[in-house]
């Protein structure tokens, strides 16, 4: 209980749910020590993190901000760049660090003072434009970023695959830098997400909550409502930040598509909304919807769109392409607004508890 | 003659004469830093072409937040639904666009145009009854909604027509230049100044001249007031909806002709743009929009040509500057 802050996720589905997931990521380096499973596995991880720091803004602030991808890929690019520029050592991971966060927070506290003070759809459409200005900064600047192709860097030493700290023979597994990558990115999302339950049940995530009920109310109360929404979105852009660092680390490169795209900020959203708003579990359940479906369902997906265009149906082989998956999330994102706005966590927990 | 001399003894309303200015006095200071005449008439033609541009697709955006406080996320997808319905029309009939007669282009750009706008404004009426009615007056909600849609649109677009970005030519009798002296012209961006002012105009004489614009700026004022004398808002509402949504497709026909290509990203993209704009303008203003739409464009084809590099940003140092100096935009008709 201390651990989750005293935040179960108050519901038997949902636990169990939660405790396999959590169990599979755990293991699949054990057991599926594919690239494939283990590229899915990190990137439910890293996403899991980073739609939870999301969610510390849209479900318990009630701001929406597009500007979250940009704080990601500053981490990533943060990491990327030390790495280039100073050569695969320990150092350059922590200067990357060392500018990243600080980074992403300053921008985080410019954009929050400048845009917090009015409505939210305000806050929405300025994210919007920093993001996509932000977005064309790091693919024009290439003397720096890389541009359009972003750049690929050696990690240290200890992090490479070729690294073998255990050999097969004495666990049944290997151990090799790989999987220690994993094993850092694994933790350091579970602690992010544990840090954010902590925040959210704090009295600060009370307040935030009081402000996204009702701003005037929170505010008549005594709250300080600006520092408080600056504060939430400054705490969410370090985490987001640090999750674009643990994905940089694994990919071993940053470029405007993996970390800064509009595209993957469309994802998040997706996630966090399927998953349940103000939730933080929801995080963890939507990120894993969601990247099972984008690597498992396309191929479902290209079944049925061969299926349909044997059968010499119009129109349905072109919207049951592979491709189009997004298409389908897209709808289902529709209606979980509008008929479950609570996401997957919420119906599971209500679904225990008697209508009244 | 009471109510006359009562209607005569009213203040004038204050003119707030500087916004307008602005584009005329950031045109003028350019002018030196250009240096060369030529090229800064090139320049500001070009701004104005795409400034009007953008001002038919951002004043639909604008009045639907005035008028119902509805932020339509998805305001890019009408863009690029315009656009796409439009290569329906245009590629079928390419040989009459590439005849060199300006009537024989007109004459199917005109029902391209005015098919676009249709489409564009019936699935307004489609997005506005399924998604928005909905969750109106809940603004979380709203913008997840329109995102959504968004998505949608985009991915049923590249569904429909496939991923690849169509080529969209030119009309033959619209490419090139008028060149006077050492100044050149493009055609097609004198086309475009003259729908943008024409539609400009019309919104205003609608809006200033007609009993559905005194309601529909009354709304924009006071939404319950108007409700309270028995106006069915919602149902006005919804027109205006349409209309912009419209307008939208219109703009994006003439993006996509402008650019000669259509893409269904390029919604994204110009949402950005069309959201500066709006924000420049103050939520709910179609003068506003219409000069930020100018100041826009201005800001982008100048600082493109003295400092490349800058043009990047260029656009949010414009909207920081002009939020600095007006934190509502540079007309705030809403009091919300």
């Amino acid at each position: 209980m201390m651990i989750l802050s005293g935040d179960p996720p108050r519901s038997r589905v949902l636990s169990v749910l939660l405790v396999v997931i959590i169990a599979a990521l755990a293991i699949t380096p054990l057991i599926f020590p594919g690239a494939k499973a283990m590229n899915v596995a990190t990137k439910i991880c890293i996403f899991a993190a980073l739609v939870a720091s999301y969610d510390l803004l849209l479900g318990y602030t009630g701001s929406v901000s597009f500007a979250h991808t940009m704080f990601y890929g500053i981490g990533s690019y943060a990491i990327a760049i030390a790495l280039y520029s100073m050569g695969p050592t320990w150092a350059a991971v922590a200067t990357g660090v060392a500018v990243g966060l600080p980074l992403a927070m300053l921008l985080a506290l410019v954009i929050g003072l400048f845009s917090l003070r009015v409505e939210a759809i305000f806050f929405a459409m300025i994210t919007l434009a920093v993001a996509s200005a932000f977005l064309v900064l790091a693919s024009q600047l290439s003397w720096l970023t890389g541009g359009e192709d972003g750049r690929s860097f050696q990690l240290p030493e200890l992090l490479r695959p070729g690294t073998v700290l255990i050999s097969k023979g004495v666990l049944g597994f290997e151990l090799n830098g790989r999987v220690l990558t994993y094993y850092l990115i694994f933790t350091g999302s579970a602690a992010m997400i544990l840090a954010l339950l902590r925040v959210v049940n704090s009295p600060f995530g009370r307040v935030l909550q009081a402000i996204r009920e009702n701003r005037f109310r929170a505010e008549a109360l005594g709250f300080r409502t600006v520092f408080h929404l600056t504060y939430a979105n400054c705490l969410a852009a370090l985490v987001a930040a640090s999750a674009g660092m643990l994905n940089a680390l694994w990919l071993r490169y940053a470029g405007p598509d993996t970390s800064l795209s509009f595209s993957i900020m469309l994802d998040i959203l997706l996630m966090v909304v399927i998953g349940g708003m103000g939730t933080i579990y929801g995080a963890i359940i939507g990120a894993t919807i969601f990247i099972l479906a984008q690597n498992y369902l396309q191929a479902l997906m290209g079944a049925a769109s061969n299926a349909a265009a044997d059968a010499g149906l119009p129109l349905l082989p072109g919207l049951l392409h592979p491709d189009r998956w997004l298409l389908w999330l897209g709808l289902l994102f529709i209606a979980s607004v509008y008929f479950f706005p609570t996401g997957v966590v919420g119906r599971l927990r209500n679904a225990g508890r008697k209508p009244s | 003659m009471t109510e006359l001399a009562a209607a005569g003894a009213l203040p004038k309303p204050k003119r707030d004469i500087l916004p307008v200015l602005l584009p005329v006095i950031l045109a003028l200071a350019m002018a030196p830093l250009i240096g060369s005449g030529s090229s800064w008439v090139t320049l500001t033609v070009a701004s104005l072409a795409m400034g009007m541009m953008i001002f038919i697709m951002a004043s639909g955006l604008t009045l639907v937040f005035g008028l119902m406080d509805v932020l339509n996320f998805g305001h890019g997808a009408f863009i690029a639904v315009g656009a796409y319905v439009a290569t329906l029309v245009l590629l079928p009939l390419a040989p009459y666009v590439q005849a060199d007669s300006l009537l024989t282009n007109l004459a199917v750009l005109a029902p391209a145009a005015l098919l676009s706008m249709a489409v564009s404004g019936a699935l307004g009426l489609v997005v506005e009854r399924v998604l928005i009615l909905p969750v109106y007056g809940q603004h979380l909600k709203q913008i997840l909604m329109t995102t959504g849609g968004l998505i949608v649109a985009e991915q049923a677009l590249y569904a429909l027509w496939g991923p690849q970005i169509i080529p969209l030519p030119l009309p033959t009798s619209l490419r090139g230049s008028f060149i006077i002296g050492d100044i050149a012209i493009a055609k097609y961006r004198l086309l475009a100044m003259l729908v943008g002012l024409v539609v400009f105009a019309g919104i205003q004489l609608v809006l200033n001249r007609t009993k559905i614009g005194l309601l529909i700026r009354a709304g924009v004022e006071n939404r319950e007031m108007v409700e309270a004398l028995g106006y069915r808002i919602r149902r006005l509402f919804l027109g205006v909806f349409m209309v912009g949504s419209g307008l939208a497709g219109l703009g994006g026909v003439m993006w996509a002709l402008y650019r000669e290509q259509v893409h269904a990203s390029m919604g994204n993209d110009l949402t950005v743009l069309v959201f500066i704009v709006v924000i420049i303008g103050g939520l709910g203003s179609i003068g506003g929009c219409f000069i930020g739409a100018l100041l826009v464009a201005m800001v982008a084809n100048y600082g493109g040509f003295l400092v490349p590099k800058l043009a990047l940003v260029s656009n949010i140092l414009l909207m920081v500057a002009i939020l600095m100096w007006r934190p509502r935009g540079l007309y705030a008709v809403t009091s919300r």
